[in-house]
Parts: structure tokens; sequence; C-alpha cells
């Protein structure tokens, strides 16, 4: 749905050349929510204002539903035309809700459709709608001065849908709102995407959002996506950096000498099966569990245990087979080695 | 001199002073306003970025501000034989009013439409607007109040100019003063005169300030109204009406 290919971007002031994005290629599929994460000044920023030509890129494409935008006329301020009805056709909600004071709740969400040229009475029928379905539709007539900091995110994701988009830009949609709010903001996202099979692109800052919400992630570093994939897929990898921030397994004991320990993973419906005790039992050994987690992310369950086996890990190739077998990933952890694979 | 001395002149100069002020104000703002807009689109960084264009426009309205108004307004016969058909009375006094005073208002407005938010430019952009739907939607409603506030402040600094519209026989209030007061030893009456300007300057400032207020209210809420913050950086809360 939303594809870049070699994106860069430069900035030069006063001789000076600073790169933003360097060689970025992201692949967002239909349907699915993606989180971009990374600190600030790590580029994705502007890679989320590449993708609707807020900026545009030094070099490489952007392919939005099927059409280059890097393709159409116009810069940056003065878009041409088809670039424009493009833009028409992607959503995008801001930080700072970036709302009309001048105009209430009801005539901000009507301000596409006017630009769309819709008359006043479908203007309002639409807009009433939209608001219906952010859950606003008491507060049309009053002005965004008037409202939370969760109302306003909610009338500026009424405003993004209102010409009908099949994609959704969020730059740091919920980093100005308390945890309480990011959640109900973040729940309204998903449920859209669910609803409308609207596909949403967002960035952000907070591990948090990506574990709640997002189907896949990209991690990104200095300009660069360092490491991209399915949530599933990159819980499942013990090297994923970002599986590692989204569940740490914290400062676990790593087990004696002598003993070999082990790290399972488990997704989805794996830990309804009592896989501890059905390994105790059938192999005749004691397991010492180090540490568990257990967490909800992207709406799946997944779970990390730490346990110990007796004997070195000659000893252990056939429970360890056994475990694989019922659909866990296991990893070893290097003896006496600290937390390899695990927390950073 | 007696009141009604005094009347039969202030009346006919009451009424010169506010043709003269009325015409060269609106025509100064229909002039200016979009002047102070393409000060602020044609800057570095707008939205039709045109250094030449912003550089000319720039030295024009400073030249206009240098130059002192009686000057400008002998300066400009010319011009004002042109476009009002004389060179005398009340018409001709509004071309160099208006002359003078579209640089004074397009800085304000300049000044007004900058404040305006790039997020909310952004915005209207993502939304596939064009520069000119960005004018008329986002930049002239979101600075309404500071231009109306503006406005305020030229028409009253037209009142001054207008004083010196006597030079060409524009008549007003201020010429009235100057010529009985000042030429005549008239001290009564000169006091009378300075009364009634105070008394328009004031109500024009209550109206213009009222109407402000008015505008601002949209982006205040009512105190009992108001959210309670939930972790807003202050500036979210208290938007336009405070800024002024």
């Amino acid at each position: 749905m939303i594809t870049t290919q070699g994106l860069t971007k430069v900035y030069r002031s006063r001789g000076r050349e600073v790169t933003a994005l360097d060689g970025v290629d992201l692949h967002v599929r239909q349907g699915e929510v993606y989180g971009v994460v990374g600190t600030s000044g790590a580029g994705k920023s502007t890679l989320i204002r590449c993708v609707n030509m807020l900026e545009r890129p030094t070099t490489g494409t952007v392919t939005v539903d099927g059409v280059d935008l890097t393709a159409l006329p116009g810069g940056e301020n003065r878009a041409g035309r088809e670039l424009r009805e493009a833009r028409r056709r992607i959503g995008m909600v801001f930080q700072h809700f970036n709302l009309l004071s001048s105009r209430t709740v009801q005539q901000n969400v009507e301000l596409p459709l006017e630009i769309v040229g819709l008359d006043r009475t479908a203007r309002r029928r639409k807009a009433a709608e939209l608001l219906d379905l952010v859950g606003l539709a008491d507060k049309a007539r009053n002005y965004p001065a008037q409202l939370s900091g969760g109302q306003k995110q909610r009338v500026g994701i009424a405003r993004a849908l209102a010409g009908d988009p099949k994609v959704l830009l969020s730059d740091e949609a919920t980093s100005a709102l308390d945890p309480e709010t990011t959640r109900s903001i973040l729940t309204l996202l998903r449920d859209l995407n669910q609803q409308l099979g609207l596909t949403v692109l967002l960035i952000t800052h907070e591990m948090d959002v990506i574990k709640s919400v997002c189907d896949s992630a990209a991690l990104m570093r200095g300009g660069r996506i360092v490491e991209s994939g399915a949530l599933s897929d990159l819980l499942a990898d013990g090297d994923s950096r970002i599986a590692r921030d989204l569940f740490p397994l914290g400062e676990f004991a790593s087990g004696h000498s002598g003993h070999t320990v082990v790290e399972i993973t488990f997704q989805g419906d794996t830990p309804a099966q009592p896989f501890v005790s059905q390994l105790a039992r059938t192999y005749q050994i004691d397991i010492n569990i180090l540490g568990a987690a257990v967490e909800t992310i992207g709406g799946r369950m997944v779970g990390r245990m730490r346990v110990e086996l007796p004997g070195g890990h000659q000893d252990n190739v056939v429970p360890i087979g056994f475990l694989r077998e019922q659909g866990l990933q296991v990893d070893l952890v290097a003896p006496g080695g600290p937390t390899e694979g695990v927390a950073a | 001199m007696t009141w009604d001395q005094m009347q039969e002149l202030l009346w006919p100069a009451t009424w010169e002073t506010l043709q003269m002020v009325g015409v060269s104000s609106v025509a100064t703002v229909l002039l200016g306003l979009p002047l102070g807009v393409l000060l602020v689109l044609t800057d570095k960084g707008g939205l039709l970025q045109h250094v030449s264009v912003n550089r000319v426009l720039g030295a024009i309205v400073n030249i206009g501000r240098s130059l002192p108004f009686i000057i400008l307004m002998v300066a400009l016969q010319g011009l004002t034989k042109a476009i009002a058909g004389t060179t005398i009375g009340w018409q001709a006094a509004t071309v160099p009013l208006t002359i003078g005073a579209i640089p004074f208002f397009a800085r304000l407005v300049e000044t007004a439409v900058r404040e305006v938010d790039g997020g909310l430019v952004e915005a209207v952009q993502s939304m596939g607007g064009s520069t000119g739907t960005i004018v008329r939607k986002t930049l002239l409603p979101e600075s309404l109040p500071a231009l109306v506030a503006s406005a305020t402040t030229t028409v009253i600094a037209l009142i001054g100019y207008s004083a010196m519209a006597g030079v060409v026989g524009g008549g007003g209030l201020g010429d009235l003063a100057v010529r009985y007061g000042y030429l005549r030893f008239e001290t009564g009456f000169m006091w009378v005169i300075i009364a009634e300007l105070v008394v328009i300057v004031t109500a024009l400032q209550l109206i213009g300030d009222f109407l402000v207020r008015r505008l601002g209210h949209r982006g205040a809420a009512p105190r009992r109204l108001r959210p309670e913050a939930v972790g807003l950086p202050a500036e979210e809360e208290a938007e336009p009406a405070s800024a002024r």
C-alpha cells in the first residue's frame, strides 16, 4: 500500500549538509498498522512527511496505493493539481492536532470536504457521520479550545478520514497526550483499521504504542531502517532489537554452572499447554524457572520464560527438541553469559 | 466664539474627517491586506517563496513608511489629480492618506499572518489544499482578531494623518484646530475640537477591541467548561484570546 524505495533526504543550509534519510526502503501492506519507532532525530518524522510529499525526498520513490507520488509535479509548498488530489486520499493526524481555532469542531471536519468541493448538505452529513464514528457527536458545535487533548485528537482523526482515505499517516499522534488518553486514541486507530480496512502508518518514540496497536514495525536509527518486519516474526527472532525493547525480560538470574539455561518464547495459543510440567513428567527432570513474563502485543499473547535444566547442553538435546515440537521457540543462553539475546 | 458659531464650523469639519478617514480606511484595507499577505508568502520558506519579489515589496513598504506624510501629500499631487480628479478638498486628501497608510497596515498584516501556526498550513496542505485555499481558509480566518486590531490601529493613525489634510484644502477637524486654535488664538475652540477627536478615537478603539474580543472568544473556553489540563503544553489551552 505504501512503498518507499531508496528514499534519501538531504537538507542543505549554509553550505552544510544534513542527511535525514539515508536510503529508506519501507513496505506497508494493505490493511496493516505499521509503526516506525526511533529516537528523535532518527529521521522518522521526515520519513512520514515524505510519504505525502510535505517534504520532497532528495532521491528515491514513494508509491501510495499504486501511485508514484514522487513523479507528480510540484514542490513542497507548490503542489500541482495531481499531487493535491493524491493527498486528499491520504489522511494525516498530527502531534499537536493542528485544528483551526476559528472553526467549530464540525467546521474543522468539513474543511477537507470544502476543499474537495462537496456541497453544504453533503458536508454536514459526512461530518456528523465522522464525529459519530470518533465518539464526539455532542461536541460538533464546540470550538477546539473547549476540548481536551484527547478530544482534539479525535477531531483530528475525524478530519483526516473525511476524504475517505485508504491510508492514514499518524505523526506522533499520541505524544502530547497522557497515558490513558493515549490508550483510548490507539484503540480508536485500531478500531478504524479493522472496521474500515484502513492502512495506518504511524511514527512514535514510544515502544508502548508499537506494542498495543501495530502489526508490523520498523526501527529507525540515523536515517536508516535498521530492522523491520511483522511483530510476530520479530518476537520470534532472538536477536531482534525491537523485540528486546518490546519485551524486556529484566534482570533474571543466569543460572548455575553445569546446568543449561534456555529461553522459551511462546505466542498465541501455546501458553494454554502446560509444557513445563509435561517436560518434567516426560523426561523426569527438575526444571528451575529463573524468570517469566507474559504480555499482550498487538492483540496477541506473547510470553517468555527462562528456565534452567540440569546437565550440560549435550544432556538436554532431547528435552529441547521436545519443546520445539510443541511450537515453542527455544534459545540457548550462553552459560554464565549474562543476558545474551535478552535485555540489552 | 459662541457655541452656535463653533457648531457651525464643527459639524462640516467632522463630516469631512469621517469621509476622508472612511474612504481611505476602506481603500487601505483592500490594498494593504493583499500586500501584507504577499510579504509573508513570498518570504524565504513561504508558500510562494520569491526572494526578489519579496525584496522589492519590502523596499516599497519601507520607503512608503519613511516618507513624512506631509511630503507624501505634496509629492503625490500628480497621482492625486489622476485618481481623484482634483488636488484640493477632502477627496484629494484620500489619495495620499491611503498611500501613506498602506505600508503601515501591510506591516501589521504581515506580523499578524506570520503568527499563524505553521502546523495549520501543513494540515491544509495534507488535505490537498492549494495556496489560495490556505490563505482564504486558514491564514486569514486564523489571524482575523489580529487583523481587526491592526485595522483599528490603522484607522486611528489615519485620523492623525488627516489633520495635515488642510494643506491641500482637505478640511477636517485637525485643519480646523490649526486654523482657529493656533492661527487665531481661539484656545477654547481648539480644546473643543481636541475633545471631539478624543471621543472619536476612543469610540473607534472600543469598537475595535469589542470586535477583537468577540472574534477571540471562539478560541477560549468559558471558565466552567475549561477541561482539566491533560498533559498538554500550556499553550494548547490558552490560544488566541489571551494573545491580546
